[in-house]
């Protein structure tokens, strides 16, 4: 400790610089995302040449919802080490959320068109009471339950897009993290949550049309004239946007002293206690934030999907969820863009019938039946030999150079 | 539920006396028992039967519901022979007649041909072809009345089974008539069962039907605290209730319940009751008013209010008052009106039993057995509950053991689950004897789990024990890599994995309580797993070794335990337990390639409830799961899935207060 | 008194780690305890600073006499007791400038942490308590790189940017070279001319050096309490630990 360096002894702080300059990754993403975006514009059916056809272009700004709750999981995940099985679910009650403003407003003006030639106008009683029996028919009920009380209402039920997921990440992130449950129990408790959430959706009586769930999301109430290329194109675009923004969000936060913060959580969390940080809050607060940027994602893509049931809830996906991100590569934010984009791509192309099936001769491999097969032993092999997943090579490929 | 050995021995020493004793009774005068066992039968004289036949000769040979009764009094009534003979031949398709001489016979068959017999003589006459006699079918009504009417000689009768038949007739179907020769034939019953069987019916009967209302009382108050659906059934028959309404409470009517208006009954269905008793004009509802408003439109207007104003309720509500008003419409009641109706009748409910005091006694039975009832109830309950607790034991013991032992969460568990019931599946393809199938079937299960558990360990987990995380993420992986390689080779349908027989049915304690026999099964195998495992960790050298590594795997290693091999030979137990638990499982529901998903979160919770590296933590948490769900279903039967949903958000609750489970481990050894 | 513990007793599964345990330290002061393995020292610490809950007793923090068995982990920090565990514990994956500077005492909220940028007077402290620690050519680099002996400096160094009131550390010189353990030994006792310091050792060669008030601990309360001199001439001392 001799060897004391000479150096100013009160120097001024290094220039802080923009921090998007800082983080080459984030730009470098957002570069490449508005030319997807615009090469898919260009070559759409609804702006530009057609070659992509409009379900295709649904598929992949369902795919981008997909990769902005992969962002969000990584961030709890790769950054704060909460491994979540209950951020699919956050992206399901978003999409829920919109589902219900969707299905009603499409409902209402179906009734009142039809009710618009009758002799006597009909009472708001009577179009809410057909609206139920329209929706709630399917489940042997025709009246409204007090959930749908505000669901005719576009700005409340965008509200709720963000406080549903987040008042239950809230609530059950302070219960969880209150009582120190980490690591796997923490896992085990939040795919609890998962699967007592997608129970009572099944119920038939949770007032959200149990097994059915939502359909006839892909209509626009006040667009239902617009062709569905234009309004695939509309979605699209705000997916992308969802994802630029989410991204840049999740790569501000963790750029500096609360990435810090959080990454020393993951790693340690009783040497950042004694360090004087209220682990619980940084923990509830991630947990939190990440829940209602999965809700916004789930908002956007169950209009793509155009139907959305409980079984979307399901724990496993929240666990397809997980793996898209450790395959993608965790702890860093393009990887979980890649490992969600990569698997549930190849996923559709592969069990939609879009791959070819392999004779070996004796045995005839189809992909429909053997994709699961793959992607669990791909899983397990990425996990063994590639902890640092797809994102990993680019380290090697960094280092190389 | 079984009487011991030698006591049933007694009882059979005793019936082969008493049966001895009778058949010789028997052969030396039929006729006797048959007088003695009833006095309401006039027949059996000696008067032939054909004549009586005769008289109702059209109503036997055309039979239907509406004349068998005069066929059932004009031969119940008669005193010739061969009556009940005769009832049950006709009753069985096996009566003839002659077009030409409209007599009736019996008839054998002989090469295609019938062989008639006299009705009367027994002797075998003329053989004719069956184109020559008319076949008499009586149809499934008219044998149903003559098997009611038959009854009377049937409990009487000879044969042990007819007896027995008739007694069931009994019960499905009880009348007033039934009680005196049933009386009667208790007297000369011989066989112990079967007539413990009369009595109790006779009790029944007396209860609803006996003439005198001391002998009503009597039977009703020995009803008290008996708990079988018949007892009750008669006992709420006894009660049964018919509604009323008057202007004034009557006192001459055996009163059962005064409703009162807003807590009993509503004021709207108080109406309702009142116009379905025609004391009160029908309400007009909104379809109505808007049926009179379309029917009453001038000039685009009704009632003076023009049509687009009309929607809202009040607009058409005054509207269809200008109509009414106008008298076009009905008048339109208001709420206060409809309470005045309503406030002018009193509602209550009457006893459609007249008297009483029989009235009071089977409310008092009914309270007496009300209290036994709830005990029985709970008792069955917590039969369910243990043995649902018993499945999610075996589920998770396994688990419990990788869990405690090695710190890591195995994903893929369920997915053992399922190999064990798929092994067991296969087996029974080729073993067609379900309990020897069986007997091969849960070593195989284990065997076949086993060797999945250790290559799995080997392959994957032995890799990542420093990132617990991460082995739940690859067992993942192998878990829905082994449930889709389980929908490629057996299909996406559920495969049967069939009980032998001693295991289907059920054992019941009474009407209340009554256990599957394959859900004794299965709390029985916990039981033994629990038994085996604990003998396995507490006296063997593996068990001491697995102890080690789970207490202190550095101090262990230095004293020479190879924690490799604990660990590689701790993950196959505990997976081939999960094998076996599949087989368990796959016995009481259905094999599939997701029955190990349906179980795995629950076998966590059990774990995490009980405490992890604990058996007996385990035995808590699946024994406090299994009691929970079942009391949660308890308080809403409708819904399983209520239960489930509750139960996980209770566990999340639970793991608020006890993060570490029932048997948590305390201070520095918990580690943190 | 800056810190009162008065008659603290734990016990895990029947074990009795500490037992009417009481120890006064002053501000400022550096104070050594010493005991045999088992003795209670680091269950002492982990009671302090929170971790452990005792089943009875009260220790009391600064004259206004809070009550610290009330308070969590993170608030006994922020109150201004830090702690240096026993293994190194920095946070490897950081740079040794990031470590540092969430050690800062800056405002610990997530949302203040959210929106703090650095200062010119946190980035003179950073430069300052890296001179000290004698990291100042290595804040760039990854925690996880350090040697042994300088992970064990980069944690005293957090723990002075965190500025306590009171400075727990456990052996700090386990596994250092005797160069760095005379380093480590000014470090400490330099650090104790403006706060309380307690350091857990077993060397005694080390703990003489740091010259200051010794506490022995044997199972689970004082047994001694003096100068290093004096309590080496304890024969309950002698007999329990030093005799051995």
């Amino acid at each position: 400790m001799t060897d004391i360096i000479t150096g100013d002894p009160l120097p001024a702080p290094p220039p802080r610089r923009s921090f998007l300059r800082h983080n080459r990754a984030a730009l470098w993403f957002m570069a490449l995302l508005s030319l997807f975006t615009l090469v898919v514009t260009l070559l759409s059916e609804a702006v530009g040449t057609g070659l992509i056809s409009t379900s295709l272009v649904k598929i992949l700004g369902m795919t981008l919802c997909l990769c902005l709750v992969a962002v969000a999981m990584d961030v709890v995940w790769g950054y704060c080490g909460i491994l979540s099985l209950g951020h699919f679910a956050f992206f399901g009650l978003g999409g829920y959320a919109v589902g219900m403003w969707l299905m009603y407003a499409r409902a209402e003006i179906i009734i009142r068109d039809s009710l618009a030639t009758a002799e006597i106008p009909p009472t708001e009683a009577e179009v809410a009471d057909a609206v139920g029996s329209q929706i709630f028919g399917v489940v042997g009920s025709s009246e409204l339950p007090a959930l749908w009380a505000f669901a005719h209402s576009l700005p409340v039920q965008l509200a709720m897009v963000v406080l549903a997921p987040g008042l239950l990440a809230l609530v059950f992130g302070w219960l969880a993290f209150r009582s120190r449950v980490t690591g796997v129990y923490l896992s085990i408790l939040t795919q609890a949550m998962t699967l007592a959430l997608s129970l009572y959706l099944f119920q038939n009586d949770s007032g959200l049309r149990g097994n059915n769930g939502l359909s006839g999301l892909q209509n626009i109430p006040g667009h239902l004239e617009t062709p569905q290329a234009v309004i695939a194109m509309w979605f699209f675009w705000g997916s992308a946007l969802a994802l630029a923004l989410g991204y840049v969000l999740f790569a501000w936060i963790l750029s500096d002293k609360f990435g810090s913060v959080i990454r020393a959580i993951r790693d340690n969390e009783a040497r950042v206690r004694f360090l004087g940080y209220h682990v619980e809050s940084y923990k509830l607060f991630v947990f939190t934030l990440t829940a209602v940027i999965s809700g916004i994602a789930g908002a956007l893509y169950y209009p793509q999907a155009g139907i959305i049931n409980p079984a979307e809830i399901a724990p496993i996906a929240s666990i397809y969820l997980a793996v898209w991100v450790a395959i993608g590569g965790r702890g860093r934010l393009y990887g979980a863009v890649l490992g969600a984009a990569v698997v549930s791509l190849l996923s559709s192309w592969l069990t939609g019938g879009g791959a070819p099936d392999i004779n070996l001769g004796f045995y005839v491999i189809e992909w429909t039946e053997w994709w699961l097969v793959l992607l669990g032993v791909g899983f397990v092999a990425v996990t063994l030999f590639f902890p640092r997943g797809i994102g990993g090579l680019f380290d090697h490929f960094a280092k190389e150079r | 539920m079984h009487p011991p050995p030698t006591r049933s021995l007694a009882k059979a020493l005793k019936m082969l006396t008493i049966l001895r004793t009778f058949l010789g009774l028997v052969r030396r005068c039929a006729i006797w028992v048959l007088v003695l066992s009833g006095p309401t039968l006039a027949q059996d004289g000696d008067a032939p039967l054909q004549p009586v036949l005769q008289n109702v000769r059209d109503e036997i040979a055309n039979p239907s519901r509406s004349s068998v009764d005069r066929v059932l009094d004009a031969l119940t009534n008669s005193d010739a022979t061969g009556v009940v003979d005769f009832l049950r031949a006709w009753q069985d398709r096996a009566v003839y007649t002659d077009p030409a001489t409209g007599l009736f016979y019996y008839a054998r068959e002989e090469s295609g041909d019938l062989v008639l017999i006299d009705i009367d003589s027994g002797a075998e006459g003329a053989t004719v072809s069956t184109r020559d006699v008319e076949h008499i079918r009586p149809n499934g009504g008219v044998r149903r009345e003559v098997a009611a009417s038959l009854v009377q000689f049937e409990v009487s009768s000879p044969d042990p089974e007819r007896r027995r038949a008739a007694l069931e007739a009994i019960g499905r179907s009880p009348d007033a008539e039934q009680i005196a020769y049933l009386a009667a034939s208790i007297g000369s019953e011989p066989d112990p069962e079967i007539r413990a069987r009369k009595e109790r019916l006779l009790t029944l009967l007396s209860a609803r039907f006996a003439p005198d209302v001391e002998d009503r009382v009597a039977a009703i108050e020995t009803l008290s605290g008996d708990v079988s659906t018949e007892a009750r059934a008669v006992l709420s028959q006894i009660l049964a209730t018919r509604q009323r309404i008057a202007e004034s409470l009557p006192q001459d009517v055996n009163m059962a319940t005064v409703l009162e208006i807003g807590s009993d009954l509503g004021v709207d269905a108080a109406y309702g009751r009142l116009v379905d008793a025609g004391l009160a004009p029908e309400r007009t509802d909104t379809d109505s008013i808007l049926a009179a408003l379309r029917a009453n439109v001038v000039d685009g207007a009704v009632g003076g209010i023009p049509l687009h104003q009309l929607d809202t309720e009040e607009a058409r509500e005054t509207a269809y008052r200008a109509l009414s008003a106008d008298g076009l419409a009905p008048q339109l009641f208001s709420d206060a009106e409809v309470a005045d109706a309503v406030g002018h009748h009193e509602f209550f409910e009457e006893y459609v039993e007249p008297n009483e005091e029989i009235t009071d006694a089977a409310r008092a039975a009914v309270d007496g057995t009300g209290t036994r009832i709830a005990i029985f109830e709970g008792l069955s309950l917590a039969f369910d509950a243990l043995s649902l607790g018993s499945i999610f034991f075996l589920a998770a013991v396994g688990l419990a053991v990788t869990f405690g032992v090695m710190r890591v969460i195995n994903m893929a568990h369920g997915e053992f689950i399922m190999m064990g019931a798929y092994t067991g599946y296969v087996i029974q393809l080729f073993v067609p004897d379900h309990t020897l199938s069986l007997v091969i079937a849960l070593p195989m299960a284990f065997l076949v789990a086993f060797a999945a558990g250790v290559a799995l360990e080997r392959l994957v987990i032995r890799h990542l024990y420093t990132r617990p995380l991460e082995t739940l993420l690859a067992t993942f992986g192998i878990s829905i890599a082994l449930q889709q390689l389980a929908k490629n080779i057996f299909g996406t349908q559920a495969r049967p994995l069939t009980a032998p027989d001693w295991l289907a049915g059920s054992i019941a304690l009474n009407d209340i309580v009554s256990v599957a026999t394959i859900r004794v099964a299965i709390f029985v195998l916990a039981l033994i797993f629990l038994v085996l495992l604990l003998l396995v960790l507490k006296r063997t050298r593996l068990g001491l070794e697995v102890r080690a590594v789970t207490q202190n795997p550095g101090m262990a290693a230095s004293m020479g335990i190879d924690p490799d091999r604990i660990n590689m030979l701790t993950f196959g137990l505990g997976s081939g337990i999960a094998g076996i638990a599949g087989v368990a499982i796959g016995l009481y529901a259905q094999v599939t390639s997701e029955m190990g998903a349906n179980y795995i979160v629950q076998s966590f919770m059990t774990v995490v409830v009980g405490g992890v590296g604990n058996v007996w933590g385990t035995l808590a948490g699946a024994g406090m799961i299994g009691f929970l769900q079942k009391g949660i279903e308890w308080f809403n039967p409708s819904n399983t899935l209520v239960a489930q949903t509750y139960l996980t958000l209770f566990i999340i609750l639970f793991i608020q207060f006890r993060p570490r489970g029932i048997f948590a481990l305390k201070g520095r050894a918990a580690g943190d | 008194m800056l810190l009162e513990v008065s008659g603290v007793s734990v016990t895990f599964d029947g074990f009795r780690a500490i037992n009417d345990l009481s120890i006064a330290i002053g501000e400022p002061e550096l104070r050594a305890v010493i005991g045999p393995n088992g003795a209670g020292k680091t269950t002492f610490m982990d009671i302090v600073t929170g971790k452990t809950r005792p089943d009875e007793g009260r220790v009391r923090w600064t004259s206004h006499g809070i009550d610290l068995l009330k308070m969590s982990e993170s608030a006994i920090a922020r109150a201004g007791i830090g702690r240096k565990f026993q293994k190194p514990t920095v946070f490897e994956e950081q740079s040794v400038r990031d470590n540092l500077s969430m050690a800062l005492k800056n405002r610990r909220d997530p949302f203040s942490v959210l929106f703090w940028r650095i200062a010119a007077a946190d980035h003179a402290r950073i430069l300052e308590l890296a001179e000290e620690i004698g990291l100042s050519n290595r804040l760039a680099d990854r925690a996880g790189a350090l040697s042994h002996g300088q992970k064990q400096w980069l944690e005293i160094g957090m723990l002075l940017a965190q500025d306590p009131r009171l400075l727990l550390v456990d052996e700090p010189a386990a596994g250092m070279t005797p160069s760095e353990r005379a380093h480590t030994t000014d470090l400490l006792r330099r650090a104790a001319r403006t706060r309380a310091v307690v350091v857990i050792e077993h060397d005694m060669e080390f703990v003489r050096r740091l010259d200051c008030r010794v506490s022995v601990l044997h199972e689970g309360s004082v047994l001694a309490e003096g100068t290093i001199d004096h309590v080496t001439r304890n024969q309950q001392v002698i007999d329990v630990y030093l005799g051995r």
